[in-house]
């Protein structure tokens, strides 16, 4: 997937023949593909300029039509940490992420490697299950999940979203193998002469040369659950003491009517984790995002 | 199943071992019977192996994926809550979805006009800001970076934010369009411009396929170009004739995934209906919320969630499961075969 990261494509034809009008036309197109390159990215970054914006107004000033807040005003940063339970919030998210991620990391990984670099009778038909399994939607078998939990009494927690994730998490495991077909068999194979078991194979060998991708499975679990709705809407709502940050920025008014500049200021809180670890792991984010539609 | 078995096979050539014996009680090979042996007992160790490396997994697949779907086929035939255990009621929750209840019809109406209209509108999107993004020659990691930031944006955070930009009275969207002399909709507070207020959102945030998309771009061969423009071929006909031929696989992807997505359309429109409508929270008890405005932004994922965990009717959202699970099948049989990254054999 270097190709992500590498230059451009297709220069095509041009400056193939400098004749009289073609060096004009092409500084058109370039003028033109520029303009829209920056009128895309303006109305990519303005909503979040907006977002950013209102958070610094007063709650006063949120309701007129101005744009620069005047004066700028930290303070709603502030309120929705003492106004709202939202460091424990954080705090929820953060565990439900970090846990998630570490218990999908510990099932998955062996799941991939087997699946993607030991020769086995039946190892097709468990991919095709995992495959079905992630495409599903989680509505389909939401009642009986729903049930199994209450019975263990784990309702208004977050563990019937953490828990699972020992038992494999089927995009991962779907990520995870299809990076590590990228590596040939024969690294494996030398190991195995060697006298390596599998263990050590997918240990010594397999991991050290699936860094990335490892990385990307990871990040997309950590995003995953730290944007997580549908999930705490389903177990954890009864329970306000348990909720993640997005969930409590869903549900989130303000005591008369709706406080957009503390909103805006919350939305910002949601969002400034994610933001800063992609800005920090984007390579491998995008490869593995490239990799689940385009490889093989 | 059959290029599989040909790697196998393929690959245990390559190590120098013999190829499978015809006759595994091996009556006439009495010089050698050792090999064989030892290579089955290896076969077998290695696929023990590799089940114990899947055990967890397969553990889960078994509770988490067999084991409910299983389940919501029986509870759907029954009346159950969370006090009593489940009555048989025969098709009693299939014919009161089929026929009765009042709410399927704009449920099911609203997730087909998210397939039909988001769904395409975003590949369309995609495809073109990733052909902007091909073109480009300077600062391409920046270009990349900054159009696939709206992707990252958690979706209620998104939601949140979009409700806020397009709010009717001081939301900066209609604030702008007012400088032009518009006078804007009312967005997400308009029965009629929910939707496409959504699809906008989709819209900002389709970053997601735009990097599939732009990945695979760059994949198309050079030399298709150089010889087409030789051919003398225009910039249309070369897109029309190998880029859109070389990276249909990809539009396929995108759809498929895009349909089973929005099939379970949920948390854009369950937040976009709680914030839009300025009261508390959907998950106490207020599901009346669910939809609004009106029931434009009802969709059926968001039904079977009122049914089953706001009123506590396991066996009818059941039913519905059972329902969404047959339309999500249909999709998945006509459409996995052709999607080469979901084929065991796909490998290089």
């Amino acid at each position: 997937m270097t190709a992500v990261s590498q230059s451009p494509l297709a220069r095509a034809p041009r400056g193939a023949a400098p004749r009289t009008g073609k060096p004009r036309r092409n500084a058109l197109l370039w003028v033109a593909e520029h303009a829209a390159l920056v009128a895309v990215g303006v109305l990519t970054i303005a909503p979040i300029l907006f977002v950013v914006l209102t958070s610094l107004m007063s709650s006063n000033q949120a309701l007129t039509a101005s744009i620069i807040p005047k004066p700028f005003d930290l303070s709603n940063y502030g309120k929705v940490f003492t106004q709202l339970p939202l460091a424990q919030w954080f705090g929820n998210s953060a565990l439900y992420a970090v846990l998630a991620t570490a218990f999908m990391l510990v099932s998955s990984v062996p799941a991939a490697y087997a699946l993607a670099q030991i020769k086995f009778k039946g190892a097709n038909l468990v991919f095709t299950v995992i495959i079905v399994a992630m495409l599903l939607p989680p509505q389909v078998t939401a009642v009986p999940v729903y049930v199994m939990w209450s019975h263990l009494h784990l309702t208004g927690t977050l563990w019937p979203l953490i828990l699972p994730n020992l038992l494999g998490d089927a995009f991962s495991i779907f990520l995870l193998r299809q990076f590590f077909m990228t590596i040939p068999k024969e690294y494996g194979d030398a190991a195995r002469i060697d006298g390596c078991g599998e263990w050590r194979v997918l240990w010594r060998v397999i991991v050290p040369m699936a860094r990335p991708g490892i990385a990307s499975a990871a990040i997309f679990m950590f995003f995953h659950s730290w944007n997580d709705y549908y999930g705490p809407l389903l177990y954890a709502s009864e329970n306000q003491a348990a909720w993640p940050v997005a969930y409590g920025l869903a549900t989130f008014r303000g005591q008369h009517g709706t406080d957009w500049s503390m909103t805006m200021a919350m939305t910002v809180v949601v969002m400034v984790p994610v933001v800063v670890i992609f800005f920090f792991a984007q390579k491998a984010f995008v490869e593995g995002i490239a990799l689940t539609g385009v490889k093989g | 199943m059959s290029a599989p078995t040909r790697t196998a096979s393929g690959r245990e050539a390559r190590l120098g071992r013999s190829s499978r014996p015809a006759d595994p009680t091996g009556s006439g090979a009495a010089p050698t019977p050792a090999p064989p042996r030892r290579r089955r007992s290896a076969e077998s160790r290695r696929r023990l192996v590799a089940l114990g490396m899947l055990a967890p997994a397969l553990a889960g697949l078994a509770v988490f994926f067999a084991y409910p779907l299983v389940a919501s086929v029986f509870y759907s035939f029954t009346r159950y809550n969370q006090l009593q255990e489940p009555q048989f009621v025969g098709l009693l929750n299939y014919r009161f979805l089929f026929t009765q209840d009042p709410q399927i019809g704009p449920a099911v109406l609203n997730t087909i006009w998210f397939v039909v209209i988001l769904v395409p509108v975003r590949i369309v999107f995609g495809l073109l800001v990733a052909g902007l993004l091909s073109r480009a020659k300077t600062m391409t990691g920046f270009w990349r970076t900054l159009f696939y930031l709206p992707a990252l944006v958690p979706p209620v955070a998104s939601v949140v934010a979009f409700v806020f930009l397009f709010n009717p009275g001081t939301g900066p969207v209609n604030q702008i369009l007012r400088v032009f002399g518009i006078d804007g909709p009312l967005w997400f507070n308009d029965p009629s411009w929910s939707k496409p207020s959504l699809v906008i959102l989709g819209v900002w945030v389709m970053g997601d396929i735009m990097i599939i998309f732009l990945a695979s771009l760059l994949d198309v061969p050079r030399d298709l170009y150089e010889a087409a423009s030789l051919d003398g071929a225009t910039g249309m006909q070369q897109v029309r004739h190998i880029t859109l031929p070389t990276i249909s696989p990809v539009i396929g992807f995108a759809a498929v995934t895009g349909v089973i997505a929005a099939l379970q359309y949920f948390t854009e429109a369950a937040v976009a209906s709680s914030v839009a409508s300025g009261k508390a929270t959907i998950g106490g008890g207020t599901a009346a919320l669910l939809g609004y405005p009106g029931t434009s932004l009802l969709t059926y994922t968001e039904l079977l969630y009122q049914h089953g965990f706001a009123n506590f009717q396991f066996g009818y959202a059941s039913a519905m499961a059972v329902v969404l699970f047959v339309v999500t099948a249909v999709v998945l049989v006509f459409t996995l075969r052709r999607i080469s990254v979901f084929r065991p054999e796909a490998d290089q």
